[in-house]
């Protein structure tokens, strides 16, 4: 991908990150902001949405499409950290007040004018992600600038709104859909930039400084999840696709580079498919049922579906040869665009096509009488589709609509990203008129006596935090520097005052023990604040020594709800009474009285040694160097 | 008024906004302390400072700006489109179906905010109807009617006499095999208790419902509930005045509650009306009708002759006994010339003796005392302490199961029908419309668990 010259082909891309806030409560309600780990929850409700229609009269025709489906919804609602507001049961409460200070922070560090009155609006997303059939989202300040490096990025808007249901499963052949409300209302803060990114290393850098300023807020969630960047790429002759959920930050440029090949890709399909002389309409929605030419099949999925009653049908994409099997993105093929859509509108499993015939049990001999069955000619694909009738044939109109997209260039849609960086398709892009206010929360000036309150308690700017850390816990630049990079400041901070461990082991470990810790594979984000407190705790109070450190927290990663304690416990780290030391060092000078003999005072950093060995973990050394000196 | 002042602005936006020429709907840019916005004009229906403009930006997000300051300007940058409810185009009537008539009253359940100027509209027509629940032109042939636009608080005896008149009316023109009513579920409970007392050997089914959720957003229950009631209307075998609402916070069944029975008990949930010492009448489960076998019922039957006594009498008085409380409540009213009153009185039937001359005075001016409990659930009982016998003697009628507010709309509808105070005592203790029941099962434990 370096050769791609991002200038040339006018790459820009804009960002919109969300970071749920630590603000104690959730933003409309006063359940607290957690998630609920058990497998199955008590409470379960079903629901059905349906369209609303739009200031501008007009139903979204996907949200439209998506009810006439007859999906319904099925809520969990753990009662550990659900209510009646998240069920939509009850009148949202007035706004978390700590949230829009939180807003207002970030807003001002990244100067931004914050708007006079807030007004609360209505999202419209009927997928079930949440209850209420809508997102409440609030823009709280517009138009700001961070500096990034030496270019200064233009800021649009930092938003306030709440977060959405998880999605736990699908039942009865996508008919029913599972969301687990734990999450729902969690706030979020959103921040969208100008889409003035270039490149897709700078996008990532810019979504790095974002990110600090959050955490700067000191009220930011931390772990797995709680942040999301949402890109918005677009390239000269593609379109602006926008793509969802990328969790961990160092995707994004690898996200954006395969959206650049992607949509470079479809430019190539359809110049390849004007040259063949391809029009629109000359694809058509002709379906064929092919089910008789399967009925002895080997295929399982075929066999399987024929075994339930259902069809296979199939429809022919003139032209398309070869193309269906061109590669978009690392294992995403052209076919793959079309079997993204074919299983969001017709709630299909997946699709066959001939670019990758003979292939999963369907003989050469099934392929030649499917190409038969729908006239194909060489230079025309196939695409089938087995399921029952009404998904086979929305499916396969899916398809035909996406393939005459390709004719068309790049369709703008919303995307969602995958964990190696690929992105598959979600839903079309919504249109701007679905943002309805929300009636049911009042208005709320931001007064300059809450601005007043902001300012005064603005987190210190970065310089002269930086200045403050080197003179206060007495680190080296490089260390406070790490340690103001990392996401642990606060923590650090806490820890060095509340515990008796010096500053410069606490910031070590925070930065260099627990990177080296991630590069070994080990998931840091498993074992939360308190119990790293906990873990320093132990070492400042002498039970437990720093050495130990690593093991300690490494065993916590793999046993979540244990505490530090049961570490210890478990790890056989118990601290040696100065008895029982004593003794293993007795032992041990008895045991080496030879070496002692040979190298007269070298024989304490030799016997040292040997004694460690035995007694890492469980002794402090400094311990062990004045027993062992007295013992000599 | 202008239509700035209507749409609620006034003071210095109101000017502001008059001197640049905008009108709601209109692309303004306002500047305001150095800051640039631009977007459409909104209304300003929320109480709340005067000197805010609220634009919508292109974002779709709704900003509100001050126009306090001295450095605000407001410029017109163009006309904005004027947008109009455009209903889609409403699947074909079949008058094969049975034909039903939903009569509006006004209230959440047939409405929608128009969120330019945050008006509230009735959806009066059959069309628009059929636009918003689609499903309903595959149970029923339906027409519509506005009776009232009202918000269910502002509904009084008066109105119910009107809408009895209205549903007579349509009864008696013939060709109709259901009713549906439409109301705003605060005094819904009221209303279908009133109707009950009113239409008398009905031959079709009356369906009250009405909404929790507005039906403006995606997760109203609005549209199943109106699903539920019209698909009863058209087919149910029985033919009485019920109330149609969710019976839990799924979307899964509709429940039919009798009119004198059923009792809003929730604030906000979807399932907020219970059946009070009694039984639904039937469940609606994916568009089936199950009837609930502990329930006797009237039949539907086309050749029954339906009987109006749709007159109520509005001097009656609802009495909460507590604890402290002053007998000079009971004698304003009788001071006041009511002619009865309902006393909900705590447990079995009680109320303090400090009240007792009150009532006794009260009883020998002829107003009618009788007694629900404030406990809702359970029946009374005036035997088993003095006070209640004593309350007895005074010539206190007990309302049994009937809870205070049937109890109140039964009072008042006896009362509508005659002014002679024996006759409105024995009419008083009279099964009417079901509203005793002799026997009371426990099946009302767990009422607002989990579902």
């Amino acid at each position: 991908m370096s050769t791609v010259d991002y200038a040339k082909i006018g790459l820009k891309v804009g960002l919109e990150i969300h970071q749920q806030l630590d603000v104690g409560s959730k933003l409309f309600c006063n359940c607290p902001p957690e998630l609920f780990k058990e497998e199955t929850s008590e409470t379960t409700f079903l629901r059905r949405l349906r369209p609303t229609q739009s200031e501008l009269g007009q139903v979204d025709p996907s949200v439209f499409f998506e009810s006439q489906k007859g999906v319904k919804i099925l809520y969990e609602a753990p009662s550990s950290c659900t209510c009646l507001v998240d069920m939509d049961e009850e009148p949202p409460h007035l706004m978390n007040q700590e949230a829009l200070k939180v807003v207002l922070t970030a807003a001002l560090m990244m100067n931004m004018q914050p708007v006079d009155e807030v007004h609360v609006m209505r999202k419209i997303i009927i997928d079930g992600s949440s209850t209420t059939g809508f997102q409440r989202t609030s823009i709280i300040a517009l138009n700001g600038w961070i500096k990034v490096g030496e270019k200064t990025i233009p800021m649009q808007a930092v938003s306030l709104e709440e977060d959405a249901a998880r999605k736990t499963g699908v039942e009865d052949e996508g008919r029913i859909i599972r969301y687990r409300i734990d999450r729902l209302g969690i706030p979020l803060i959103e921040v969208t930039t100008a889409p003035v990114m270039y490149s897709p290393l700078e996008a990532q850098h810019v979504a790095l400084a974002i990110g600090k300023i959050l955490r700067d807020t000191g009220k930011v969630m931390r772990g797995l999840g709680v942040i999301r960047q949402d890109l918005n790429v677009s390239i000269i002759n593609g379109t602006l696709v926008e793509i969802k959920g990328v969790q961990a930050l160092e995707l994004i440029s690898t996200v954006i580079e395969y959206e650049v090949q992607r949509q470079l890709g479809l430019l190539s399909v359809k110049e390849e498919l004007c040259r063949r002389g391809v029009t629109i309409e000359a694809l058509k929605e002709d379906f064929v049922e092919i089910t008789d030419i399967f009925r002895e099949s080997r295929a399982k999925v075929i066999r399987k579906a024929i075994d339930k009653n259902q069809r296979v049908l199939a429809v022919k994409l003139l032209g398309f040869a070869g193309l269906l099997g061109k590669e978009l993105m690392p294992n995403f093929r052209v076919g793959s665009e079309f079997s993204d859509r074919a299983k969001f509108w017709g709630r299909v499993g997946g699709i066959f096509h001939t670019d990758e015939m003979p292939n999963y049990g369907i003989t050469p001999e099934e392929v030649i009488a499917v190409r038969k069955a729908v006239n194909a000619m060489e230079n025309d694909g196939v695409v089938f589709v087995a399921d029952s009738v009404e998904n086979t044939r929305d499916a396969l109109k899916a398809v035909v609509t996406r393939a005459k997209e390709l004719l068309i260039g790049v369709p703008a849609e919303t995307r969602t990203a995958k964990d190696d960086g690929t992105t598959r398709y979600m839903r079309p892009r919504p249109g701007a008129s679905r943002m309805y206010p929300e009636t049911d929360i009042p208005v709320q000036a931001i007064t300059e006596e809450i601005i007043k309150k902001v300012l005064t308690d603005m987190p210190e700017p970065a310089e002269k935090k930086l200045l403050r850390i080197v003179e206060q816990y007495l680190l080296n630049e490089k260390l406070a520097k790490q340690i103001l990079d990392s996401e642990w400041t606060k923590l650090f901070e806490e820890t060095v005052k509340d515990t008796d461990v010096a500053a410069s082991t606490v910031a070590a470990f925070l930065t260099e023990t627990l990177k080296a810790l991630k590069r070994d594979g080990i998931a840091v984000e498993k074992v939360n604040e308190p119990q790293i407190k906990a873990l320093f705790t132990a070492v400042g109070s002498g039970v437990l020594t720093k050495e130990a450190l690593a093991d300690v927290f490494s065993w916590l990663t793999k046993n979540e709800d244990k505490t530090v304690q049961d570490a210890i416990t478990a790890l056989g780290l118990k601290m040696l009474t100065e008895k029982d030391l004593e003794h293993i060092i007795d032992r041990i000078i008895n045991m080496n009285k030879a070496t002692i003999e040979n190298n007269g005072k070298g024989a304490l950093g030799i016997l040292m040694g040997v004694v460690m060995k035995e007694v890492r973990g469980k002794a402090n050394p400094e311990l062990v160097n004045k027993i062992l000196k007295q013992k000599l | 008024m202008s239509e700035l002042e209507k749409s609620g602005y006034k003071g210095i936006a109101l000017r502001l906004l008059q001197d640049a020429g905008c009108k709601i709907g209109d692309i303004v840019c306002v500047i305001s302390r150095g800051r640039t916005y631009e977007g459409i004009l909104i209304p300003r229906a929320e109480r709340g400072d005067a000197a805010t403009i609220v634009i919508k930006m292109k974002s779709g997000y709704n900003v509100g700006i001050t126009a306090a300051s001295k450095e605000v300007t407001v410029e017109k940058m163009g006309a904005g489109v004027k947008p109009a409810f455009a209903s889609p185009t409403p699947p074909k009537q079949n008058t094969e179906l049975p034909h039903v008539v939903i009569m509006s009253t006004g209230g959440t359940i047939a409405s929608r905010v128009d969120y330019r100027t945050s008006a509230v509209h009735s959806v009066i027509s059959a069309t628009e109807l059929y636009s918003t629940v689609p499903e309903l032109a595959d149970i029923a042939y339906v027409d519509t009617e506005m009776v009232f636009n009202l918000y269910s608080e502002n509904l009084t005896p008066k109105h119910w006499t009107e809408l009895a008149h209205r549903i007579a009316d349509c009864i008696k023109q013939g060709d109709v095999d259901g009713i549906v009513v439409t109301q705003g579920t605060d005094t819904m409970g009221y209303t279908a208790a009133a109707l009950s007392f009113a239409l008398q050997n009905l031959p079709i089914p009356i369906v009250f419902v009405g909404a929790q959720r507005s039906s403006d957003r995606p997760s109203s229950d609005a549209a199943t509930n109106l699903i539920g009631a019209v698909k009863v209307a058209a087919e149910a075998p029985f033919a009485e005045v019920g109330l149609a609402m969710h019976e839990t916070v799924s979307d899964t069944v509709i429940v039919v509650h009798r009119g004198v029975k059923v009792r809003k008990c929730h604030t906000s949930r979807r399932d907020t009306f219970k059946s009070i010492n009694g039984f639904p009448i039937a469940k609606v489960v994916d568009q089936k009708i199950h009837m609930q076998n502990e329930t006797v019922f009237q039949c539907r039957d086309l050749s029954k002759q339906l009987v109006l006594k749709s007159e109520f009498c509005e001097k009656v008085a609802l009495v909460k006994f507590y604890p402290g409380m002053d007998p000079a409540v009971i004698d304003f009213y009788v001071n006041q010339e009511f002619k009865g009153i309902l006393l909900e009185g705590s447990g079995l039937g009680h109320v303090s003796t400090v009240c007792f001359e009150a009532i006794k005075n009260a009883i020998s001016k002829g107003v009618i005392v009788a007694l629900a409990s404030q406990c809702i659930w359970g029946r009374v009982n005036m035997n088993i302490y003095d006070t209640g016998r004593d309350l007895q003697s005074f010539g206190v009628i007990s309302l049994e199961d009937m809870f205070a507010e049937t109890g109140l709309v039964k009072l008042m509808w006896v009362l509508g029908q005659t002014s002679d105070i024996e006759e409105a005592k024995r009419l008083l203790k009279t099964n009417i419309a079901g509203e005793f029941t002799l026997r009371t099962f426990p099946q009302e434990k767990n009422v607002y668990g989990a579902p």
